[in-house]
């Protein structure tokens, strides 16, 4: 993506010449999914094997609205020695992580996520054994990567219980939800979640997509795959308002929470509504105690990909002030077809400090404070 | 077997994949499939390897089942001896959004059914399968298709958008209605609402028992909404239902509707007297109790022997060896339910065909 | 303790045989009469915003009653005010004439399902004080329903506990239609609290849990809601049952109310056959569905069922057995089914008064 930067400015080559970097959405997968199977329960390979995955939705595999790409994936990204596009480690360490000198990436595993699964059992022995295989094959022989931990999030116990099992760990950098859930995530049923992530230290990453089983719009089903798209949107600005409005800030004060891959230049709009909203009608809501923008602004962080467009592209500055240039957080979604170039997706010229923390700064805080491996910028141009 | 050769009214032949289909598409489709890497359209109705989607005996080590000709006869048409049977292909044409791409695979499913089955098995009947994203779509391919004698009936399933009743739908009874297509409800969804009033249930157990009662919520508004008093010759086949719950499902509907016929006028019979003139159900599974003299007392309640169709429900795990008919049945009704109804049902099954 | 004045019972009720009605429909005035037991803030919550259930109406059905109030129009009481309202004509019309010893109470409109959770907790709990204040209190014979905030779990056990061994209730209440399936692990533990306490989880016909009230999306027609209860509450018991709850709570005992159930044989049927197939998905439950039913389940008989021909209803009882059924009559709903009329069958003396009296005396461990 990211034409239209394209156009305004040369693409600048050579690894050498760019700046560490981190990426914040990164989707790793297994070659194929029995390859979870030796960090899974017999009882549940002999599950899988005879009912599935029973996600909330018809389709019995695959996505409800077909991609736009196989696998919804750059045709690039596909392995030379065989599997998906994100499932060898050797692969995306030369073809993603060497070439953008990618010294800070954060895993985040939605193909599949187990937590929109009907049967909730299965849905946390599936997450336990992902977030084994994840730290065996990923972080562990790569340090530059970190995990996301995935939780069966409609079981707030069965949650709990597996992100006390990995906090502390130093592959672990959050708790991974999806954003289609059953109920509006501010909803009372997710607060255990949120207060475990707190107790540990993690941020709550929230990653688009997911079938809560209802439609994806307030007006029932959409037709194509670019309203499915588009639409990530509206459904995360519901989330945050719920999140907002149901007080999960206020209960939770070192909760953070990472919107990934929704966008973000909706949130300023949606702050100054929620704040207009809340000044009329506070009399329901007793137990938010600030404006809703200040929660969104000490709170909520948000990743980068897919960078949004404005024509003239000075306008995105606006939407970044607004937001706040210590909120967003560089992200490629390697190996999706929308990725977006860390050479090309920022189209505006940035001072020294905005450029480290939009694509490095913001991230090493936010997941890895006081983190070894950080690397000198080589140049201080532009990446 | 029995002396009669039945006419099993609920098979399901399997597409191989979505490769096969291919062919049977116009270019354009074929094209966006392939650049667009589109998946297979399984549904979770009948997850691939669960064992109520194929009986041991006729699930393949390799492949589908039912996904060849001559699986189908040496497994289905032959041992029960079957005059003819009405093929039900379940690939989830009804999951997708998009109300053309759901058209053009239709379209392909239908084309691959006559072409690779009818074709090629003159024992062989089948559902129009259709686009319900979009009714005028629909209503199109029912047109196409009519004019082939071997498509008997349209397909729908069970649980959709709205409930089959609603207006919205009704050009699809007039087509059918028009070509003397009966109208097969199958169990089966496409999730567009959550599988009960409660929204997802845990377990595929749980799904699969809700069918039963997503086909008392059509027959309820079928009726309710004047289909059938607008349509007096539309015949409506509820295929894998489990039937015996219909007696019990009457007194309630009858019932309310002595009460409650203000609003809806245009209902001038009694709901049982419209089920026994318009609507008929498979046979398998028949969800009996445990006794085969219980079961007849569930027959007795039905107070009509024109409503069972005899199927096998092919490949579906609903009754061991040849065993499709219930034990106990008085021959009369066997024949009844094996031969008489089917025909009487089917207009186009007494049609010649070339 | 209160003295009760009735009107003078002694011809009509001597020449009938003393029931049970296990499903009547206390109402309220207005709004005001939960008063007493609201918070100033929670009041002012409800004037400002409204109930909020998930629902497009802010009052009233989804579906538009047949009659006012959903009730037979000789029920307004003479004084004013809805029908159900009044104790003393709810005395006078029904519980006196038709000699009910012993009647259940399930206030429905009781801010179950709300979707702000404080504002549902708070109602439920003014309508339970006020079901013993202005109902159990006054008349020995009215027994009450813990109506409980169900789609919020701890805080319906904390409800339960709150009234656990109060000689009035019963039993809790729920209404059918929940945000999530009965059996969903969301609610165990208010089916935990239920247990420990003794009491009886019923399940009411209604309720708006915010989807579509069928499998394939909103019908059009009040009549078409009436026949759906029988098929949501099958998915609800459905749920109940597939989950494993009885396995987990051995004591739990449920009733389901207000939804039929001449369809319960054929669910069991269906549900054992499917069980057994798919038995591997559920190797929680140590017996056939239903088991679990005969074993856990009652059914309020209101609306009675009626075949074309009366005898097939023997059949259906015989298939669930005589000792599940509960008598309702749904007073004051236009379905109200009068207890001299409704089982016109050649039945045994047992069996009737196992129907009219003698399960509910049981069940709800009241020696009417």
């Amino acid at each position: 993506m990211t034409a239209q930067a394209e156009r305004t400015r040369p693409p600048q080559a050579g690894t050498a010449s760019q700046m560490a970097i981190a990426d914040c959405d990164i989707h790793h997968s297994p070659r194929q999914f029995t390859m979870l199977y030796p960090y899974l329960e017999p009882r549940w390979r002999e599950h899988l094997d005879l009912f599935w995955q029973r996600p909330r939705q018809g389709n019995y595999s695959g996505p409800q609205y077909p991609k736009s790409q196989p696998d919804a994936s750059r045709r690039d990204a596909w392995p030379p020695e065989g599997g998906r596009p994100g499932s060898s480690l050797d692969f995306m360490r030369t073809h993603h992580l060497d070439a953008n000198n990618i010294a800070l990436g954060i895993l985040a595993m939605i193909r599949p996520h187990p937590g929109g699964f009907q049967n909730l059992d299965l849905s946390a022995a599936l997450c336990r054994a992902i977030n084994d295989w994840q730290v065996a094959e990923w972080t562990q022989p790569e340090p530059r990567l970190k995990a996301s931990i995935v939780v069966p999030y409609e079981d707030a116990a069965a949650s709990v219980a597996e992100i006390e099992r990995w906090a502390g760990s130093p592959g672990m950098v959050q708790v991974l939800l999806l954003s289609r859930t059953v109920e509006p995530l501010g909803n009372r049923r997710y607060w255990p979640i949120y207060e475990a992530a707190a107790a540990a230290g993690l941020p709550i990453g929230i990653h688009a997509f997911g079938n809560g089983g209802q439609p994806t719009s307030s007006t029932g089903w959409s037709s194509f795959y670019i309203e499915d798209m588009v639409g990530h949107a509206q459904s995360c600005q519901s989330m945050v308002t719920s999140m907002v409005v149901e007080g999960v800030f206020a209960r939770f004060p070192s909760l953070r929470v990472v919107l990934i891959e929704a966008g973000f230049a909706w949130l300023p709009p949606l702050a100054w509504r929620l704040d207009r909203n809340w000044r009329r009608l506070r009399a329901e809501t007793p137990h938010l105690t600030r404006l809703p923008s200040d929660y969104i602004r000490d709170h909520i962080w948000l990743t980068t990909q897919p960078m949004e467009e404005p024509d003239p592209a000075e306008h995105l500055r606006d939407t970044i002030e607004w937001i706040g240039w210590d909120r967003l957080l560089f992200a490629t979604d390697y190996p999706h077809w929308d990725y977006d170039s860390p050479q090309t997706a920022m189209p505006l010229r940035l001072t020294p400090q905005q450029r480290d923390a939009f694509f490095i700064g913001n991230a090493r805080s936010l997941y890895a404070p006081g983190e070894i491996g950080r690397a000198e910028p080589q140049d201080t141009a532009q990446p | 077997m029995t002396a009669f050769a039945p006419i099993d009214c609920d098979i399901h032949p399997s597409i191989p994949g979505l490769v096969a289909l291919l062919p049977h598409m116009e270019e354009h489709w074929r094209e966006i499939v392939q650049l667009r890497g589109i998946d297979e359209l399984n549904s979770i109705s009948y997850p691939a390897r669960s064992p109520l989607t194929a009986r041991p005996d006729w699930r393949p080590k390799t492949g589908k089942p039912a996904a060849t000709l001559e699986q189908i006869q040496r497994e289905c048409l032959d041992p029960f001896g079957s005059a003819l049977a009405i093929c039900h292909c379940l690939y989830g044409v009804q999951l997708l959004f998009s109300e053309d791409m759901a058209a053009a695979f239709a379209r392909a499913v239908n084309n691959w059914v006559a072409k690779e089955l009818l074709d090629r098995e003159p024992r062989l009947r089948a559902s129009i399968v259709v686009p319900t994203q979009n009714v005028e779509l629909a209503v199109d391919e029912i047109e196409r298709c009519a004019r082939d004698p071997r498509f008997v009936q349209v397909l729908l399933l069970a649980s959709g958008d709205q409930p089959l009743g609603k207006r919205v739908y009704w050009p699809i009874y007039a087509a059918a209605e028009r070509h003397r297509l009966a109208i097969g409800i199958h169990a089966g969804s496409n999730y567009h609402n959550p599988p009960t009033a409660s929204g997802w249930p845990t377990y595929y157990t749980e799904d699969y028992t809700a069918q039963a009662q997503a086909f008392q919520t059509q027959l309820t508004s079928l009726i309710c909404e004047g289909v059938f008093n607008r349509y007096p010759e539309l015949m409506v086949v509820l295929l894998e239902s489990g039937w015996t719950w219909l007696p019990a499902h009457l007194w309630r509907l009858t019932k309310y509707w002595r009460g409650l016929r203000m609003e809806i006028p245009w209902v001038d019979r009694a709901p049982s007297d419209i089920v026994r003139s318009n609507v008929r159900l498979s046979l398998q599974p028949t969800d009996g109790p445990p006794d085969s003299a219980g079961l007849q007392r569930v027959i007795e309640h039905l107070q009509s022997d024109e409503l069972l169709l005899f199927s096998t429900d092919y490949p579906h795990w609903q009754f061991e060896g040849t065993n499709a008919l219930p034990p106990g049945l008085p021959q009369s009704l066997v024949r009844k339910i094996m031969v008489d109804n089917p025909r009487a049902t089917y207009a186009r099954l007494l049609e010649p065909v070339q | 303790m209160n003295v009760q004045l009735r009107s003078d019972p002694a011809v009509s009720a001597a020449s009938r045989v003393a029931i049970a009605d296990c499903d009547i429909h206390p109402a309220t005035r207005g709004a005001a009469d939960l008063h007493p037991w609201l918070s100033q803030s929670v009041r002012e919550q409800l004037e400002t915003f409204g109930q909020r259930r998930r629902l497009g109406m802010e009052a009233g059905p989804a579906y538009p009653k047949s009659q006012p109030n959903a009730s037979r129009r000789d029920a307004l009481p003479p004084e004013g005010g809805r029908q159900g309202s009044s104790l003393s004509f709810m005395q006078a019309q029904h519980l006196d004439p038709n000699n009910v010893v012993l009647g259940i109470l399930n206030p429905l409109n009781s801010g179950q399902g709300l979707a702000n959770p404080e504002l549902s907790a708070a109602v439920c709990r003014a309508v339970n004080e006020w079901q013993v204040a202005e109902w159990t209190g006054k008349d020995r014979r009215l027994k009450a329903s813990v109506v409980v905030p169900y789609d919020h779990a701890e805080a319906s056990a904390a409800e339960i506990r709150h009234w656990a061994g109060h000689p009035d209730f019963v039993q809790v209440l729920f209404l059918s239609r929940t945000a999530e399936p009965l059996g969903n692990r969301r609610y165990w533990p208010i089916y935990e609290a239920a247990a420990e306490a003794g009491l009886p989880v019923s399940v009411h016909a209604f309720g708006y849990g915010g989807a579509p009230i069928t499998s394939t999306g909103w019908p059009s027609y009040y009549i078409e809601e009436m026949t759906g209860h029988a098929q949501s509450c099958q998915a609800g018991l459905t749920s109940m049952l597939v989950e494993g709850i009885f396995e987990r709570f051995p004591r739990l005992r449920v009733v389901m109310v207000e939804a039929g159930f001449a369809w319960a044989p054929s669910l069991a049927w269906r549900l054992d056959k499917t069980w057994r197939t798919l038995r591997a998905e559920t190797p929680h439950l140590k017996q056939a569905p239903s088991e679990y039913m005969r074993q856990h389940v009652w059914w309020t008989t209101q609306p009675m069922e009626e075949p074309e021909t009366r005898e097939h209803l023997l059949d259906t009882i015989g298939w669930m057995g005589w000792d599940r059924l509960l008598f309702a009559t749904d007073y004051p709903h236009w379905d109200f089914d009068d207890p001299a009329h409704v089982l016109p069958l050649r039945i045994t003396e047992a069996q009737r008064s196992s129907f009219f009296l003698n399960n509910a005396r049981a069940l709800y461990g009241v020696d009417a």
